[in-house]
C-alpha cells in the first residue's frame, strides 16, 4: 500500500512536471531546467520531509500556501485585506522547483501559528503531521526544523559590541532558540557584548531574526539545517553531559574500524615493502 | 591621483568590505580608500534619541550625512551606540520630509478649518499664526496662547520659546512633553532635596555593588547603560546582584538575580515594606548620625485626587441624569467622579489606618497640593506600621501563578540587599515610577530608603532617576520649559525669581505672570473648554503622545481654534493642525543637550536643513518680529481674577516704545549682538550657521524676503543668557566654546571641573561651601533652596500653632502611603493595560519608522498578552483583537511569545504605531502633585475583533 501510494505520487509529480514543460515551451527550457535541479538553499513549510522526499512526495497542489496565506490571523489590521502569505508556490525565475511551496524570511517570515494551519490540509504526507506533535498529542510548532538560523559574526553589529539584538527579540523562542551571551568588552572597560547564540535545538527556523536584522543583508539568516549544521564524531562523548551520549546513538561494534592511505595496506603487505636504505 | 571615478569608488567600497571582514588591505590600496573619503568631514554630536546622552560623530559630505560612529572619546558610551544609535545617519533623510510651510486652505486660497493642506511661503504662515494669536489673545488674554514643548528641544530652542512665551506673550501655557515623562521625578528632586536633577551620576555603575531597577525596561529604553550595568555584573557575579521590580517580565528581567512581578502600583508598598524592615526589625541599620544632621521626617495631606478634571469645569458641565456630562460619556465619568470623592478599599485601608481612615470612608478629594509639613520619627514610624510582610505581599504580588511564598522570600531578599552592612546600592527608575497617579509620592519613597541607610549621594549608592529624552533635564527642567518654572529651577509664583528673570530679560517688572497653572494636559483641557484657541506643538507629537486622545483631537479638528505644528515629518499632531511648518532637524541646527547625569553637550550645524525646513529657534524668533510692545504688555485680568499690569509706560522708562517688537527687546538686544559672527575662528569656522547667516538655499523668511541671517552669535547668544541664570546657583555651566572641545560636562561646572556627586561635601563644590558656611561637620549639605521652611505637626495634618520650621542643608522623609490608582479591573474591564516603548523606536514614531531597517525590524506595535488569558478569551497568537477601555478601542496583534511577558491579567501595547493609537484607551489621570499623566495602567477588555 505505501508503496503504491508512493509510486502515485511519484507519478502525479512526473505528470506534473511534463504540464509545465509543455505549458512553458521551448523556449524557456534552459532556465526550466535550472530550476528542475533547484537551489539545494530552499527553506519549506513546517513539517517538511527531508529534501528528497519532500520532492518525492509533495504534489504541488499549493493546499499549505493557500492554508498559510487564508489563515483568520492573516489580515492587515487597517484594510482588513489579506496580507501576502509566507508560503509561496514556486513560479518559474523563482530558481525553485516549480510548484513546490517554500518560502524567503526576509519577505515574509513564518510567524510559528500555533494551529499551523498548512500542514494537517497536505494530502500526500509530504508535509508530515506526526513529526509535529508533543506529547500529548497536540500539533506543536516548536518541533518543526525548517531551517537553521546563523549569524554571521563579522556583519554583526551587536558583535562590534553595539546593542541590537533586535534578533534575540523577535525571536518566539526568545532565550531558547536565541539567547544572549554576556561578554565583557575589554576595549571600553566599562560595557558588555550581547551576542546573540543560536541554539539548533530549538530553533524552527522561523526567519523572524532574519527578517527583524537591521543590517543592509542580514547578518543572521535561516539556512536549511543539512546546511547549516555540522556533525561531531559519535567515537566521542562529552564528559561533562550526561545527555551527550544520546547524540552518539548505538554504534554497531563490526563497523567500527578506521582507514587512511597509511592503514590501507595489510600488515604483512607493508611489512615485506622492504625499506630502501 | 591618477585613479579616476570609477576605480575610486571601486576602491573605497573593498576598503570598507575588507575592514568590515576583518582582513588586512595592502597599503597601497588603503591610501587610495582614504583619498577617496577625504572629503569627508567628521565631527561630534550627540545621539538624537534616549537619555542616555551618548556621544557620535558625524561624517558629513555634499551637504548630507554620509555615516555616522560612536564617539570613541564619549565616557558615556566610548564608541558604542544602540540600534537607533546605529541610524542617527538615516533620520533626517525619510522621503516625506516636510519641506514647506502647508496650510488648510478653501479653494480661494483663504484658511479654512475643513480646507485641504497646500503649500504656503513662510510669510503667510506667519500672517496667519499672527492673526490667530492676537485672535486668542483677544478673547482669553495670555492663557489662551499655548504650547506643547519638548524634552527633545535644544537648549537654545528651548530658551527661545520660553522667553517669547513668557516675557512676550506673558503666558506660562507652555509645557513640555517632559511633564509625561520626568514631572514625578523633578517634583520628587524638589520635595526632597530642594532642587531638581540627580545626586549621583552613570559612574555610580561601575562602582556600586547591586543595581535595582524598579518599572524600568532599561535594557530596551537605556541599552548603553544596560551594558555598563552587564558589564559590572560580569565583574563580579557572585557579589553584584541585580534585582528587577516590574508589573511585567522584560527584557531587563534576563539578568535579574532575581525578578519581582508586582500588581501595579503597589511599588507604594513594595517600597513601604523595605523601610518597615530597617524601622522596625533592623533598626541597628540606620545611620542615625546621617539622619539626625541631614534629615527631617515630613507628611502631607493623602485626598489629593488623581489629577483628572474636576466638577464645574466646562467640558463635564452639565451632569446628566444618566450619569454622563458634558463631552463626557457617563462610562467616563465612572472613573472621573474619583476626582472629587473616592470609597475606600479594603486593599488600601490598612495603608491608610495610620491617618485615622478606614475602609469604606468616602474621602473627599481637593486638587493636588505640593503642601507638607514636618512630622517626628515616630509619627513617620507609625505610618510604616502596616507595611509588614504578610499585608505587603497579599496586595503586592503580581502574578497570579506565583506562589505567596516564593513571592515572600523574594521581598525579604530585596529589603536585605538594601539593608547590607556595607553593600552599595543603586535604585533605577523611569516611566513605572514616573507615570503614576501617586508618582511623587513613589518617588520621594525610593530616597526614604536611602537615607535611613546613609546610601545617597555617594559612590556606588543612591536612587537614581533614569531620564526619558535626549534633553528632558538639559533643555526642560534646566531652561525650565515648564508652565510654573523659569530657568534654573526658578519659579513663577515667586516674584523674587520674577524679578530676577525680569532684570536678565530686560523687561519692565511685573511684566512676568505669576500664575502658572497649564500644565499640558491643562492645556489639552482648555482647548477643550474654550479657553486656549492658539496651540503651537514644539519638537513633540502632542496629539499622539497624550491619554484620552479623542478628546483633545476633537477639540483641535471642530472648536474655534487655531492649532500649528513644527515637525520634520508629518505625524498625528500634524495632521490635526491648521498649519504645519517645516523644522529643521537636530544635526541641521546647532544645538545642545543636556542628559540624565547632568551632562551638557553641544553641537554645530552639520548640514542644511532639507527643503525650507528651518530651526525652531527661527521659527520662535521670526514669529517675535510680528508682535510689539502695544500688542503684548497691556493690562489683563486672568480667569482667577488676578491681575498682570499695563507695563507698557515702564517699558518706555527702559528705552522702548510702543512699536519696539520682541523680535528687538528679547533677541536682537544690545546684548545679543556683543555675540559677534567671526567665520574665521573656532567653533565657527567652517561650519553652517543658518540662523545667523542665512543660507545658499536663500529661504524667504517672515517678511516674505530672502532671510539674510541674523548678523550675530544668536545660539551661544541664547546659551550664555541662559547659563547666567544658574551660574553661581548650583547649576554652573562651562562657557559655549569649551563645550564645543569636550564630549559633555556634568553641571555644576566650577573652576573648570564637572561635579560627580552632588550633595557630598568631599564631591560637590556647593556642598563644601553649604557646610562650611553652616558651620558643619557633616558628609553633605543638601542645600536645594525649595521649601526649606515648613508647617510642624503629624500624619493626619498641621499644627499651625506649632510655627514653621527652618530646614538648611537638610533633606526630607515623607511619610507616604499605599493608595490604589483610580481606575482598576473590574467585571467589565478585566484586564490592566500597560503602555511604553520598545527599543527600535522613538516615541512617536516620526523618525525611527521612517528608517527602512528598523520599520522591517518592528512594523507595528503588538498586545503582549499572557498565553493563558489569550486562551481564555479565544484569541489566537497573530489574530487582531480590540483593545477596549472606557475611553476608547484600538485594533492590535495579540503576541504571547518574545520579548514582553505579561502576567495573567495584564497587557502591553507600546504606543509608537500611530496605527495602534493606544492613547486613545489610556486615562488621562495624573499624579495630582506633578500632573503627569499615569500611562502604565487603566482598566481595559481585550475581544476577539
Amino acid at each position: 500500500m505505501a508503496n503504491s501510494d508512493n509510486n502515485r505520487r511519484k507519478f502525479m509529480a512526473t505528470t506534473l512536471q511534463s504540464v509545465g514543460l509543455t505549458a512553458l515551451g521551448g523556449l524557456l527550457w534552459s532556465g526550466y531546467s535550472d530550476e528542475a535541479k533547484a537551489s539545494p538553499l530552499v527553506l519549506r513549510p513546517p513539517g517538511a520531509l527531508a529534501e528528497k522526499d519532500f520532492l518525492d512526495a509533495c504534489i504541488k497542489c499549493g493546499m499549505c500556501a493557500e492554508a498559510c496565506v487564508n489563515r483568520e490571523s492573516n489580515v492587515d489590521k487597517e484594510t482588513g485585506k489579506q496580507r501576502p502569505g509566507t508560503l509561496q508556490m514556486a513560479k518559474g525565475g523563482d530558481h525553485r522547483l516549480i510548484g513546490t511551496p517554500f518560502f524567503t524570511p526576509r519577505d515574509v517570515p513564518c510567524y510559528m501559528c500555533d494551529d499551523i494551519p498548512c500542514v494537517p490540509v497536505c494530502p500526500s504526507g509530504a508535509l508530515d503531521m506526526p513529526s509535529l506533535l508533543n506529547e500529548k498529542k497536540e500539533l506543536d510548532i516548536n518541533k518543526a526544523t525548517m531551517g537553521l538560523a546563523v549569524v554571521h559574526k563579522e556583519s554583526c553589529i551587536a558583535f562590534w559590541g553595539l546593542q541590537c539584538d533586535a534578533c534575540y527579540r523577535a525571536c518566539p523562542l526568545l532565550d531558547e532558540a536565541i539567547s544572549l551571551q554576556y561578554q565583557k568588552n575589554e576595549r571600553t572597560g566599562k560595557h558588555a557584548f550581547l551576542l546573540p547564540v543560536v541554539h539548533s535545538d530549538v530553533c524552527t527556523g522561523c526567519g523572524l531574526c532574519e527578517k527583524a536584522c537591521v543590517t543592509e543583508k542580514p547578518a543572521i539568516f535561516v539556512l536549511p539545517r543539512e546546511h547549516s549544521m555540522g556533525k561531531a564524531g559519535s567515537h566521542y562523548v562529552k564528559g561533562w553531559d550526561i545527555k551527550d551520549q544520546q547524540r552518539v546513538g548505538n554504534r554497531k561494534a563490526e563497523e567500527i574500524e578506521t582507514k587512511t592511505k597509511r592503514s590501507e595496506k595489510a600488515p604483512v603487505d607493508y611489512l615485506n615493502k622492504e625499506i630502501e636504505y | 591621483m591618477a585613479l579616476n571615478r570609477r576605480e575610486f569608488l571601486k576602491s573605497a567600497a573593498a576598503a570598507s568590505a575588507a575592514s568590515a571582514a576583518g582582513i588586512a588591505v595592502p597599503s597601497s590600496l588603503s591610501a587610495a580608500a582614504t583619498d577617496a573619503q577625504k572629503d569627508w568631514r567628521w565631527d561630534k554630536a550627540a545621539c538624537r534619541f534616549c537619555g542616555t546622552g551618548c556621544g557620535i560623530m558625524l561624517a558629513t559630505k555634499g551637504g548630507r550625512i554620509v555615516a555616522v560612529k560612536g564617539d570613541p572619546a564619549a565616557p558615556v558610551n566610548r564608541g558604542l551606540n544602540c540600534i537607533k544609535g546605529y541610524f542617527n545617519a538615516k533620520i533626517m533623510y525619510g522621503a516625506d520630509r516636510l519641506k514647506t510651510p502647508l496650510l488648510r486652505m478653501n479653494d480661494k486660497g483663504e484658511f479654512d478649518k475643513h480646507g485641504k493642506f497646500r503649500p504656503v511661503s513662510w510669510k503667510r504662515a506667519f500672517d496667519e499664526m499672527e492673526k490667530y494669536a492676537k485672535k486668542a489673545l483677544k478673547a482669553s488674554g495670555p492663557e489662551g496662547v499655548a504650547v506643547f514643548a519638548s524634552g527633545q528641544y535644544t537648549v537654545m530652542e528651548g530658551y527661545a520659546a520660553q522667553k517669547m512665551m513668557k516675557a512676550g506673550f506673558r503666558s506660562n501655557a507652555i509645557d513640555p512633553n517632559a511633564r509625561h515623562c520626568m514631572a514625578s521625578a523633578v517634583v520628587g528632586f524638589y520635595q526632597t532635596f530642594g532642587i531638581d536633577e540627580p545626586s549621583g551620576c552613570y559612574d555610580d555603575i561601575e562602582i556600586t555593588d547591586t543595581i535595582v531597577t524598579w518599572g524600568s525596561n532599561m535594557a530596551e529604553m537605556h541599552p548603553i547603560l544596560w551594558s555598563r550595568v552587564t558589564d559590572r555584573k560580569l565583574s563580579n557575579p557572585d557579589k553584584v546582584k541585580v534585582v528587577n521590580i516590574q508589573t511585567y517580565t522584560h527584557r531587563t528581567c534576563d539578568l535579574g538575580d532575581f525578578n519581582i512581578i508586582f500588581s501595579p502600583s503597589t511599588d507604594l508598598a513594595l517600597w513601604n515594606y523595605i523601610a518597615h524592615e530597617i524601622v522596625y526589625n533592623h533598626p541597628e541599620a540606620i545611620d542615625w548620625d546621617f539622619v539626625k544632621e541631614n534629615i527631617v521626617f515630613t507628611a502631607g495631606p493623602l485626598n489629593i485626587g488623581y489629577g483628572m478634571r474636576r466638577a464645574g469645569e466646562k467640558s463635564i458641565t452639565p451632569v446628566r441624569a444618566d450619569g454622563s456630562a458634558g463631552k463626557y460619556s457617563a462610562k467616563e465619568m465612572e472613573i472621573i467622579n474619583k476626582e472629587m470623592s473616592k470609597k475606600i478599599s479594603a486593599k488600601e485601608a490598612p495603608a491608610l489606618a495610620p491617618y485615622g481612615i478606614k475602609e469604606g470612608d468616602v474621602m473627599k478629594n481637593t486638587a493636588g497640593t505640593l503642601k507638607h509639613w514636618k512630622i517626628s520619627f515616630e509619627e513617620y514610624k507609625k505610618s510604616l506600621e502596616p507595611f509588614t510582610l504578610d499585608y505587603v505581599a497579599k496586595i503586592a504580588k503580581g502574578d497570579p501563578n506565583e506562589s505567596i511564598d516564593s513571592f515572600k522570600k523574594k521581598l525579604k531578599m530585596l529589603a536585605d540587599l538594601y539593608i547590607e552592612k556595607g553593600r552599595k546600592v543603586v535604585s533605577f527608575w523611569t516611566m513605572g515610577m514616573n507615570q503614576h497617579t501617586r508618582g511623587t509620592w513613589v518617588n520621594t519613597l525610593s530616597y526614604n530608603v536611602h537615607f535611613l541607610l546613609n546610601k545617597q549621594a555617594l559612590p556606588g549608592n543612591g536612587a537614581f532617576s533614569l531620564t526619558g529624552q535626549p534633553s528632558a533635564c538639559g533643555t526642560a527642567r534646566e531652561v525650565g520649559t515648564f508652565c510654573h518654572r523659569l530657568p534654573a529651577d526658578m519659579m513663577v509664583k515667586n516674584p523674587k525669581h520674577r524679578a530676577h528673570a525680569e532684570k536678565i530679560w530686560g523687561i519692565p517688572a511685573g511684566t512676568l505672570n505669576p500664575v502658572g497653572n497649564q500644565h499640558i494636559m491643562k492645556i489639552h483641557r482648555d482647548i477643550e473648554d474654550g479657553v486656549v484657541k492658539f496651540a503651537w506643538v514644539n519638537v513633540c507629537n502632542a496629539y499622539q503622545d497624550s491619554a484620552s486622545a479623542s478628546h483633545w483631537i476633537k477639540a483641535a479638528r471642530e472648536m474655534d481654534n487655531f492649532i500649528v505644528t513644527s515637525d520634520g515629518y508629518p505625524g498625528i499632531s500634524a495632521m490635526v493642525s491648521d498649519l504645519v511648518l517645516p523644522s529643521a532637524m537636530i544635526y541641521e541646527k546647532w544645538g545642545a543637550y543636556g542628559n540624565a547625569e547632568r551632562r551638557t553637550q553641544h553641537w554645530r550645524q552639520q548640514v542644511l536643513p532639507v527643503g525650507h525646513a528651518m530651526s525652531d529657534t527661527w521659527q520662535w524668533v521670526e514669529f517675535s518680529k510680528r508682535f510689539t510692545v502695544k500688542d503684548l504688555w497691556g493690562p489683563y485680568t486672568l480667569r482667577n481674577k488676578k491681575k498682570l499690569a499695563d507695563v507698557r509706560k515702564d517699558a518706555k522708562k527702559l528705552g522702548y516704545n510702543d512699536n519696539t517688537t520682541m523680535y528687538e527687546i528679547l533677541f536682537a538686544n544690545k546684548k545679543g549682538k556683543s555675540y559677534k559672527i567671526n567665520m574665521n575662528k573656532f567653533p565657527q569656522k567652517g561650519y553652517d550657521n543658518s540662523e545667523c547667516n542665512g543660507d545658499s538655499r536663500n529661504v524667504k523668511g517672515e517678511n516674505g524676503k530672502v532671510f539674510k541671517g541674523y548678523g550675530f552669535m544668536i545660539h551661544e547668544y541664547l546659551f550664555e543668557e541662559y547659563a547666567s541664570f544658574g551660574r553661581g546657583h548650583g547649576h554652573d555651566l562651562a562657557p559655549f566654546e569649551v563645550y564645543h572641545k569636550v564630549r559633555g560636562l556634568k553641571w555644576p561646572v566650577v573652576d573648570g571641573k564637572e561635579t560627580q556627586w552632588r550633595f557630598n561635601v568631599k564631591y560637590d563644590p556647593y556642598a563644601a561651601k553649604a557646610a562650611k558656611k553652616a558651620g558643619s561637620k557633616s558628609t553633605h549639605a543638601f542645600y536645594g533652596p525649595l521649601a526649606k521652611k515648613i508647617l510642624q505637626g503629624n500624619l493626619k495634618g498641621p499644627d499651625k500653632k506649632l510655627g514653621k520650621y527652618a530646614l538648611p542643608n537638610k533633606a526630607k522623609i515623607f511619610a507616604r502611603p499605599y493608595m490604589d490608582p483610580p481606575e482598576m479591573p473590574d467585571a467589565n474591564y478585566d484586564t490592566w493595560l500597560c503602555t511604553g516603548r520598545v527599543l527600535e523606536h522613538w516615541h512617536s514614531g516620526t523618525m525611527t519608522m521612517r528608517v527602512p531597517e528598523l520599520f522591517r525590524a518592528v512594523p507595528e506595535a503588538l498586545c503582549y498578552m499572557h498565553p493563558g488569558d489569550a486562551k481564555a478569551k479565544g484569541l489566537k497568537r497573530g489574530e487582531l483583537a480590540w483593545v477596549e477601555s472606557r475611553r476608547g478601542k484600538v485594533k492590535a496583534r495579540i503576541e504571547t511569545r518574545g520579548r514582553n511577558r505579561p502576567p495573567q491579567g495584564l497587557v502591553f501595547v507600546p504606543w509608537f504605531d500611530e496605527k495602534v493609537f493606544i492613547n486613545k484607551v489610556c486615562l488621562d489621570a495624573t499624579c495630582p502633585m506633578s500632573k503627569q499623566t499615569d500611562y502604565k495602567k487603566c482598566a481595559v477588555k481585550i475581544t476577539k475583533a
